[in-house]
């Protein structure tokens, strides 16, 4: 899922196909610390991963918020065209 | 086969083929609806491995919220689909294709060489480490300052976020 994930964010020019891939990401992260908290019987994963859920929902807000600013700029999701920065 | 194997692979093919799903759809409100199906998989996976806690708080924060900011963003913006997927494979996914199943055949192999044939069950102290009252426990003991420090954070993003996404007053 990790792979599928970091497919989606190197392939695609929607900014938010790219933020879905990023959840992807992490949600398979989330996976292996509960799976590996199931079998050594110990609880730290799973607190672990209520963590990571907190600052993937806070990512996710604060990420789209900036979309929505640069939409209102630019009128386009498209990262190719968003190049400001390029020299 | 047991229930928990059966229950086990029809949630990690669910899993995976919505995954790739998603990064493969034009319209991106499919590919929304599309990880919704990946977080309720993820969800029963969870909950195969007794972490019900986690199985729940997935779906509330996850599914319910994050997802519902996803397509109240998508329906802000009017998204329409994307034009490049309809133009075929270019070098630059085909690189980024190549580049990631590298690094899964790297994974697989070294998953491969180190697991223990004979571990596929889960053992039976998970069922009590994945209650509320377990997690609870280690949250509010040794995880006791990220825990404060995540209000901190939250706060932040909140913060952060409408005044990044507000109207200028002028």
């Amino acid at each position: 899922m990790f792979m599928i994930g970091a497919v989606g964010v190197l392939a695609r020019r929607n900014a938010i196909i790219v933020f879905m891939s990023i959840e992807l990401m992490l949600n398979s992260a989330n996976l292996t610390l509960v799976a590996f908290s199931a079998f050594l019987g110990d609880s730290t994963g799973q607190a672990l991963v209520f963590f990571v859920m907190t600052v993937a929902a806070a990512e996710a807000a604060v990420g789209l918020a900036i979309v929505i600013a640069l939409f209102r700029r630019k009128r386009t999701v498209n990262l190719n065209e968003i190049n400001i920065l390029k020299w | 086969m047991t229930l928990e194997s059966i229950l086990f692979a029809v949630f990690a093919v669910v899993g995976i083929a919505s995954a790739l799903l998603v990064v493969t759809r034009r319209n991106p409100i499919i590919a929304a609806l599309y990880l919704i199906v990946n977080f309720f998989c993820l969800a029963g996976l969870y909950l195969t491995l007794h972490a019900q806690f986690i199985a729940v708080i997935q779906i509330l924060v996850y599914a319910g919220a994050i997802m519902v900011l996803f397509v109240f963003v998508i329906m802000l913006l009017n998204l329409k689909d994307e034009r490049s997927l309809r133009e075929g494979l270019s070098w630059k996914k085909v690189l980024a294709g190549g580049l990631v199943l590298g690094l899964l055949m790297e994974v697989v192999y070294i998953v491969v060489r180190s697991a223990p044939h004979s571990a596929l069950s889960v053992p039976p102290k998970a069922t009590e480490i994945g209650t509320v009252e377990a997690i609870g426990t280690q949250l509010f003991t040794r995880f006791l300052f990220p825990f404060e420090i995540t209000s901190v954070l939250l706060t932040a993003a909140i913060v952060g976020a409408v005044v990044l996404a507000k109207k200028k007053l002028d």
